[in-house]
């Protein structure tokens, strides 16, 4: 128990710090790579929150996949030089960091938010049911089973994506 | 476990990703502000799926997958831009301004 709390508050505090370093660092690829570092961050808190399938899924599809379009996009446009900086004037950065810290104000309340006592599973529900179906099984029954429609949406939203980004990207047709 | 944790650093995320959207102009930045707001509410649904069950798992698979085709599909649309104007600076991108 005080390693779990160990291990979760010392990535949270990682993946905040690299977070920070994302949205501020000029070069384009050093944001990238803080990113990687943030969605490292948050895959190992999801395996903290009895979600270890959604972890590997997370370095695979998020940290691996979309990091490296990200990347490969940079590389090809030639955005890493460093280069004068893209940030607003200070005028835009005060307005930026203000908004964004009022907008962190309201969603604090949102840490005062709790489950009502009659909805809320008793505690170690979900670890029990990952012993019980495994963690890959565990969510994939609710998938292909009460979300099959939802599912099968999405494979049609991925297909109109890809030709998407096929006729977007091509010079002529 | 870690819901109220789980849900102030998702909230402290999201709010880094706005303020990085609202201060960059490169625009794969932003996009990666984007995917950053994103990740942020899939903290949030892992959190609660503890308590509300693992209905909160099968939708972060869901916004994967759209996260998936945003990347995709926006990338393709910043290369699309990139050829035509030799840039993705904001600034120089205001075609759509009256």
């Amino acid at each position: 128990m005080t390693l779990l709390r160990f291990v979760f508050w010392s990535f949270a505090g990682l993946g905040v710090l690299a977070a920070l370093l994302c949205v501020t660092r000029r070069d384009a690829v050093k944001s990238a790579i803080w990113l990687v570092v943030t969605l490292f961050s948050l895959a190992v808190l999801f395996a903290v929150l009895d979600a270890q399938f959604l972890a590997v899924m997370q370095v695979l599809v998020y940290a691996g996949a979309i990091m490296v379009l990200f990347l490969f996009v940079i590389m090809l446009l030639n955005l890493g030089r460093g280069g004068p900086g893209d940030a607003k004037g200070p005028l835009g950065i005060l307005v930026g960091v203000i908004l964004g810290g009022l907008l962190l104000v309201q969603l604090t309340s949102l840490t005062k938010a709790s489950v009502a006592t009659g909805a809320a599973l008793p505690p170690g529900t979900v670890a029990a049911l990952q012993q019980q179906q495994g963690a890959v099984g565990m969510v994939a029954r609710p998938l292909f089973d009460t979300y099959l429609i939802p599912f099968e949406i999405t494979s049609v939203l991925l297909l109109a994506a890809v030709v998407g980004a096929v006729v977007l990207a091509k010079r002529k047709l | 476990m870690f819901l109220t944790p789980a849900l102030a650093i998702s909230a402290v995320l999201f709010a880094i990703g706005v303020a990085g959207v609202l201060v960059r102009r490169n625009a794969i930045v932003i996009f990666m502000c984007v995917e950053l707001m994103l990740n942020a509410v899939n903290l949030t649904f892992v959190a609660l799926a503890q308590q509300l069950g693992v209905a909160g798992q099968v939708f972060v698979f869901f916004v994967m997958a759209v996260a998936a085709a945003e990347a995709a599909v926006g990338l393709a649309i910043i290369i699309a831009i990139y050829r035509h104007r030799e840039t993705v600076d904001l600034r120089d991108i205001n075609i759509l301004k009256g």
